[in-house]
C-alpha cells in the first residue's frame, strides 16, 4: 500500500468527494435491465433443485437415489458423498471465519441433518417440475433425535448433543466431553469487584432476543457451467466473487483458479450473502451433467436454510456513581450459533460497551450450536443484540442518577488516546459528536403528547479494512474505467467514480465503475466490515495516483522538460512555469501510443486503519395502550462517517439500519413448532417493516476524518443497525413505564406487560 | 391442470358437473399462493372472471349488487357505496395492496374460508347475502352461512357463488370495520371487528350489529351488543360492557399471530372502537 494517511483539512477544497450525482448503475436498476443472479439463462441449461431435511435434527441412515436418477429429465443427482470431507481448521471471529469441515457439511449434509431444511441432495433436470418430482423420489431414511433450539436448554448437561466431536475451547481445564458450547470468550479489564463498590446505583437484567434474518429480496441464486476443459465459470450474486471462488473451488477439491466467478448484480445481503450455499452444489451438478445448471432458492428456503443470526440470552450488570460515572460492567452472553460453531458472541461482548470509558469489565461470551440454519453476517454481526442490553440498562442507570441519557453518555463518553472496553486505544473517532448532534436536533426537544415517549440509544462498529484490488484505464477518449472485485450493495461504483473523479480531475460521468470478475482484477475480500468505501477507495486512489503520476511523465516527455515541472489540475497537464498549452486527459490518451502504449494502472491494499463507527439514535413512540401496538412516530439517526464520500449513499446506510433494527425491536423472529420447524418462512409473517410502518428517518452526517484515510472517510454500512432495538424499548419506557427486556417486542408482549403491570 | 374460462352462468354449472376436480377462482390471489404452497392442482381451473354478471357492480332498486369476482379495487371507486356502506368498502379496501386489490373479490374472500378474512365481518354486520348458482338452479342464503369452518364452505363441489347482495342503510345508519395487525399493511388480522348501527333522532341506539373475525373458526357475532345497546346512547359504561361481551364470545387459538389472551382482549377494544366509528358516521349521515 503507497496511499500514505494524511489527515484531512476538516473544510477541503474538494470537487467531487460529497456530491450527489445519480449513481451510475442507476438506470439499469429502475429500468429493470441490471442482470442479478436468477437472470442469466444459457442455452441447454438444466434447473437444480435441492432436498432439504425436514427434521430438525436426524442421523441419515440411507440415501437412495436410484428411482430418482432414472426419472425422466433427470441429467445429475448429488448428495454429500460427491463433495470432499474437508479438514477442520481456520480460526477467529466474525465476518469471514469459517471452519472448512463445517462449510463442507452445511452445504451438504453428511451423516447427519443438523436443521430442518439443511440440504442433503441435489438433482439437475429439464425443467424445475422435473427436478422437484426428482427430489420426491429420492428415498431418505432418517433416525430422528431430539433437537434444541433455545441456547439455555442446549447449554444444559442433558441437552441433545449436536457434534459428538465438539469440545468447549476457551475452558480450562479442557472438557473432556463434549457439549453444545463451542467456545467460551473473555474480556477481564480491571477489577469488577472494586468497580461495582465504587458504585451507588447498580442495575441488572436479563434479556433475550429472537434469530433474525437478514430479508435481502434476492433470493440466493446461481448458474453454474464446468466446460470440457473442467473450468468452471459461475454466474451469482453475492457480497464477495473472491469468496465463492475460494469456497466453492475448497469444497469441490479444486485449486481456486479452476473456478470463474462472474458477479451478478446483487438485490440485497447485509452480511448474508458471504459465504456458500447453492453455487457449490451447481457447480457439482454441471460437471456431473455436462450443462449449465441454474440453481435459485425460493423465499422458503432462504428462510429455512440461510443465515439468521443468533438469537441470545444476556445477562448484565451496571454500575455507577450518583454523579453518573460508570464504574464496573459484567455479565454473560449466550449466542445461538446455528447448526455449526461460530457466532458473533464475541463481538457482542466488544462492542456492548465501546461507546464509553468504563475501567473495570468482565463479560464472558458463549458461542452454542443449536439445530438451526448455520448463523451468518448481518449487518454489525453482534452488535445489535449486545448492545439492546446494554443501552437499556445504561437508559436506567441514566434515569436513577436522574441524569438527561444524552449527558450521561457524553459524561462517559470514549475519546481519542483512551483504552477501548475490548482492548485497543482509540484513535481519533466521533463518538461525542453523534450525541451532541442528536441532542442539538430540533427533534430532542419536540413536545411529546399522551401515550408518546421518546427514547435514544447509541452504538458502536469497529468498521474492518482488508484486501482490495483496483484497476484504473484511461480509454481512448480520455475517459476512465475503474475496476474493483467489490460487489456493489450499498452505492459503492458511485462511491468509487466519485473518488476516482477527485484524484483523475476528471467529471465523475467520465469515470464508468466496473465490478470485476475474478479474472479481470486482483483478488479483493467480500463487501462486509463497512470495508469497501475506505479498503476499496484506497486501492482506486493509488491506481488514480499512479495513472496521474504516469500521465505527468508523458506530459513531461511530450514537452520534454523535467516532470517535476508538470503539475495535474483539474484533469490537466500543466506547464508549473506556464509556457506550454496545457494537455487533458483526453490529449494524453490520444497521444498514448506514442508515450508509452495504454495508460493504465493496479494498486493492491491490505487497508489496515479503518476507523471506528459511532451512531447516537433518538427514537418516537407511541403506545396503544389498549392493543400493545407502537407507531414509530419520529426518529434521528447521527452517525459519524468520517467523511461522507456520496452523502445520499451513507443516508441510505444510516437509514437502512435503523430500518432494519426497528423490525428487529418490533416484530422479527424465527417461530418454531414443537418439532424445530420454522413456522413463518415467508414475508407474510416474518414480519419485516413496510414502507408505511416507518417514519421518514431523519439523518445527520457527522464528519469527523478517519486519520487512516486520505479523505477521512470510515465505512458507514453497518453501525446504523446497533442501536435502535435499545432506542425503540428506551422510548417505550418513557411511553409506559415499562423495562421490556425481550425481543421482538411485539404489540403481543407489549400488551402482556402493560396488563401485567396493572394497565 | 386444464384451464378454463366459462363467459356464462350456464356455461359455469355444466363445467362443474363435468368434473368434480374443477375449482372455481377469481382473481386468484388466494388461489394460486395455495398452489405454489403444494396444494394439489384441482383438474380444471375455471376462472369466473369473464362472466359479466360476475364481475358487476350496480344499484338495483334498494340493493347494492356486487358481482362475486369483481375486483375490490372497483368499490372505493362507487362514490354512491363509500357513502352507504363505507365499512364495506374499507374491509375490501384493507385487503393487501393495491396490486392485490386490482384482482382479489370480496366472492374470493368469502370462499376461500379463512377466519381473518377481511371482509367477512363487514359483509355480515350488513345482512350480505349470497347468490349461489348449481345444477338445480340459483339458492339465496345469508353471507353468514356460506363458511362453515376454516376452508370449508356450504357450497356443493357444483356451486359457485354469483354475487353479493346488501340492502341500502336506512337514515341515520353506517357500518365500520376496523382489524388489528402489527404492521400497517400487508400483513393478516389477528383480529377484525365490523360493526353496523341506527341510531334514533336522540342519538340512541336502534339497531346493532356487531362481528368480529380472525377470533374463531367462522365469524362470531356479539348478540349482546345489541342486548346492551338498543335503546340506550353510547357511553363508555355501555360500550365497556360490549367489549366484555365481545372478548367472552371469542374462541381464539394460539398461534404464529398471536395469543387466545391477546386476541380475546384486542376484539373487545376494537369492537368498541367500529362502534364509536360506526355510529359517528351514522350521526353525520343523520
Ligand atoms: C399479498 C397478499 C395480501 C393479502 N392480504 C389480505 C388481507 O389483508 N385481507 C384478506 O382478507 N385477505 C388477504 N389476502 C388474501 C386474498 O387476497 C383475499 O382473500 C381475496 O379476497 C381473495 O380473492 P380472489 O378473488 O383473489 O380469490 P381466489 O384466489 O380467486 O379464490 C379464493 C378461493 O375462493 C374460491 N372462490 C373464488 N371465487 C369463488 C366463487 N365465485 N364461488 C365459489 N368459490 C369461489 C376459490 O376456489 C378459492 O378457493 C392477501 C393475499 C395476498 C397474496
Amino acid at each position: 500500500m503507497t496511499v500514505t494517511a494524511t489527515t484531512t483539512d476538516p473544510q477541503p477544497g474538494y470537487k467531487w468527494v460529497g456530491t450527489r450525482p445519480v449513481r451510475h448503475d442507476g438506470l439499469d436498476k429502475v429500468t429493470g435491465r441490471a442482470r442479478y443472479g436468477a437472470d442469466l439463462n444459457l442455452p441447454g441449461m438444466l434447473i437444480g433443485a435441492v432436498l432439504r431435511s425436514p427434521h430438525a435434527h436426524a442421523r441419515i441412515l440411507s440415501i437412495d437415489t436410484s428411482a430418482a436418477e432414472a426419472m425422466e429429465g433427470v441429467r445429475a443427482v448429488v448428495t454429500g458423498a460427491d463433495f470432499p470431507m474437508l479438514e477442520s481448521g481456520g480460526e477467529g471471529s466474525g465476518e469471514e471465519y469459517y471452519d472448512p469441515l463445517d462449510l463442507c457439511r452445511n452445504v451438504m449434509a453428511r451423516d447427519k441433518v443438523l436443521y430442518e431444511g439443511h440440504a442433503l441432495a441435489a438433482v439437475a433436470a429439464t425443467s424445475r417440475r422435473e427436478a422437484l418430482a426428482a427430489l420426491a423420489a429420492i428415498e431418505v431414511d432418517y433416525e430422528v433425535l431430539p433437537h434444541v433450539l433455545d441456547v439455555s436448554e442446549a447449554m444444559a448437561p442433558d441437552a441433545p448433543i449436536l457434534h459428538e466431536d465438539l469440545i468447549t475451547e476457551g475452558v480450562e481445564p479442557v472438557p473432556t466431553t463434549p457439549s453444545n458450547v463451542a467456545s467460551r470468550y473473555v474480556i477481564d479489564r480491571g477489577d469488577i469487584e472494586k468497580g461495582f463498590a465504587e458504585a451507588d446505583v447498580i442495575v441488572e437484567r436479563e434479556f433475550v432476543t429472537q434469530p433474525v434474518h437478514q430479508g435481502y429480496i434476492e433470493p440466493h441464486a446461481v448458474v453454474a457451467d464446468v466446460g470440457e476443459d473442467g473450468k468452471a465459470t459461475v454466474f451469482c450474486s453475492s457480497q464477495g466473487h473472491f469468496m465463492v471462488r475460494a469456497h466453492t473451488a475448497e469444497l469441490l477439491g479444486w485449486e481456486p483458479s479452476r473456478v470463474k466467478v462472474i458477479p451478478a448484480e446483487i438485490g440485497g445481503g447485509f452480511g448474508g450473502k458471504t459465504t456458500v450455499y447453492v453455487e457449490p452444489v451447481a457447480t457439482r451438478l454441471s460437471q456431473k451433467a455436462g450443462r449449465p445448471v441454474k440453481i435459485v432458492m425460493t423465499r422458503d428456503e432462504v428462510f429455512r436454510a440461510t443465515g439468521p443470526t443468533s438469537g441470545c440470552k444476556i445477562r448484565l450488570k451496571v454500575g455507577a456513581t450518583r454523579d453518573g460515572r460508570l464504574t464496573a460492567v459484567s455479565g454473560s452472553m449466550a449466542y445461538q450459533a446455528g447448526a455449526f460453531k461460530g457466532s458473533p458472541v464475541s463481538l457482542g461482548c466488544m462492542c456492548a460497551f465501546a461507546p464509553y470509558t468504563i475501567e473495570n469489565v468482565f463479560l464472558e461470551g458463549f458461542d452454542v450450536v443449536v439445530n438451526m440454519p448455520k448463523v451468518t453476517a448481518y449487518r454489525a454481526p453482534g452488535a445489535p443484540m449486545a448492545s439492546f442490553a446494554s443501552e437499556t440498562l445504561l437508559d436506567e442507570i441514566a434515569e436513577r442518577v436522574g441524569m438527561d441519557p444524552l449527558e450521561f453518555r457524553l459524561h462517559n463518553a470514549a475519546e481519542e488516546g483512551v483504552r477501548s472496553v475490548y482492548g485497543p486505544i482509540h484513535k481519533r473517532i466521533g463518538f461525542r459528536e453523534t450525541v451532541e448532534a442528536v441532542r442539538d436536533h430540533p427533534h430532542y426537544s419536540i413536545e411529546l403528547g399522551p401515550n408518546q415517549g421518546r427514547g435514544v440509544a447509541s452504538g458502536f462498529w469497529f468498521n474492518f479494512g482488508g484486501s482490495s484490488s483496483a484497476t484504473v484505464h484511461i480509454n481512448e477518449d480520455g475517459t476512465a474505467s475503474v475496476l474493483t472485485g467489490s460487489p456493489d450493495i450499498g452505492g459503492s461504483r458511485a462511491s468509487m467514480a466519485l473518488m476516482a473523479a477527485e484524484e483523475l480531475g476528471i467529471d465523475v460521468y467520465d469515470v464508468t465503475p466496473i465490478v470485476s470478475d475474478t479474472e479481470s482484477v486482483g483478488y479483493t475480500d467480500v463487501t462486509g466490515g463497512s470495508r469497501v468505501t475506505h479498503a476499496t477507495g484506497l486501492a482506486v486512489i493509488d491506481a488514480c495516483r499512479k495513472v496521474v503520476a504516469d500521465l505527468r511523465a508523458r506530459a513531461a516527455m511530450v514537452w520534454d522538460v523535467d516532470v517535476d515541472e508538470v503539475e495535474w489540475v483539474d484533469g490537466r497537464a500543466q506547464h508549473v512555469s506556464g509556457d506550454r498549452a496545457p494537455m487533458t486527459t483526453r490529449d494524453l490518451a490520444a497521444d498514448a501510443a506514442g508515450t508509452g502504449g495504454p495508460i493504465t494502472a493496479s494498486a493492491a491494499v491490505n487497508a489496515r486503519g479503518a476507523g471506528a463507527a459511532f451512531s447516537t439514535q433518538v427514537c418516537d413512540v407511541e403506545v396503544d395502550p389498549e392493543t400493545g401496538y407502537v407507531k414509530i412516530l419520529r426518529y434521528t439517526t447521527a452517525q459519524d462517517a468520517g467523511r461522507a464520500i456520496h452523502p445520499s449513499y451513507v443516508e441510505g446506510q444510516m437509514q437502512g439500519g435503523v430500518a432494519q433494527g426497528i423490525g428487529w425491536a418490533l416484530n422479527e423472529e424465527y417461530i418454531f413448532d414443537a418439532d424445530g420447524t420454522m413456522e413463518n418462512p415467508g414475508f407474510l409473517d416474518y414480519r419485516m417493516p413496510v414502507a408505511s410502518d416507518l417514519p421518514m428517518i431523519d439523518t445527520v452526517i457527522v464528519e469527523v476524518p478517519n486519520p487512516g484515510h486520505p479523505y477521512g472517510v470510515r465505512g458507514v454500512g453497518e453501525v446504523g443497525i446497533v442501536p435502535p432495538m435499545a432506542a425503540v424499548a428506551n422510548a417505550i419506557h418513557d411511553a409506559t413505564g415499562l423495562r421490556l427486556s425481550e425481543l421482538p417486542m411485539s404489540p403481543v408482549k407489549v400488551l402482556e406487560a402493560i396488563g401485567a403491570n396493572g394497565g | 391442470m386444464r384451464y378454463v374460462a366459462p363467459t356464462s352462468i350456464e356455461e359455469t354449472v355444466s363445467v362443474l358437473a363435468g368434473d368434480v376436480r374443477a375449482q372455481v377462482y377469481a382473481g386468484a390471489t388466494d388461489f394460486i399462493p395455495q398452489l405454489r404452497m403444494g396444494r394439489p392442482e384441482p383438474g380444471v381451473a375455471v376462472d369466473l372472471k369473464r362472466i359479466d354478471r360476475l364481475t358487476d357492480l350496480r344499484r338495483e332498486g334498494d340493493t347494492w349488487v356486487i358481482g362475486a369476482a369483481t375486483p375490490s379495487a372497483r368499490l372505493s371507486e362507487e362514490e354512491d357505496l363509500v357513502a352507504e356502506l363505507p365499512g364495506l368498502v374499507e374491509a375490501a379496501h384493507l385487503i393487501g395492496s393495491d396490486q392485490i386489490q386490482s384482482r382479489a373479490s370480496l366472492g374470493g374472500n368469502l370462499c376461500n374460508a379463512s377466519p381473518a378474512a377481511d371482509s367477512v365481518p363487514a359483509m355480515v354486520v350488513n345482512d350480505g347475502r349470497a347468490v349461489i348458482a348449481g345444477p338445480a338452479g340459483m339458492r339465496t342464503i345469508p353471507v353468514a352461512s356460506v363458511v362453515t369452518g376454516p376452508g370449508s364452505t356450504s357450497l356443493a363441489t357444483d356451486e359457485f357463488l354469483v354475487e353479493l347482495v346488501f340492502d341500502r342503510p336506512p337514515p341515520r345508519t353506517a357500518d365500520a370495520y376496523l382489524r388489528f395487525i402489527p404492521r400497517t399493511e400487508m400483513d393478516i388480522a389477528v383480529v377484525g371487528a365490523g360493526a353496523r348501527l341506527t341510531l334514533d333522532e336522540a342519538g340512541r341506539c336502534q339497531e346493532v350489529s356487531v362481528a368480529l373475525g380472525a377470533v374463531a373458526p367462522t365469524v362470531v357475532m356479539v348478540p349482546a351488543a345489541a342486548d346492551i345497546l338498543v335503546g340506550n346512547p353510547l357511553t363508555d359504561e355501555a360500550l365497556k360492557r360490549v367489549a366484555a361481551e365481545a372478548s367472552a364470545v371469542c374462541n381464539p387459538i394460539d398461534d404464529k399471530r398471536g395469543t387466545k389472551a391477546y386476541r380475546r382482549q384486542v376484539a373487545g377494544v376494537l369492537a368498541v372502537r367500529a362502534l364509536r366509528l360506526a355510529a359517528d358516521r351514522a350521526a353525520r349521515t343523520g
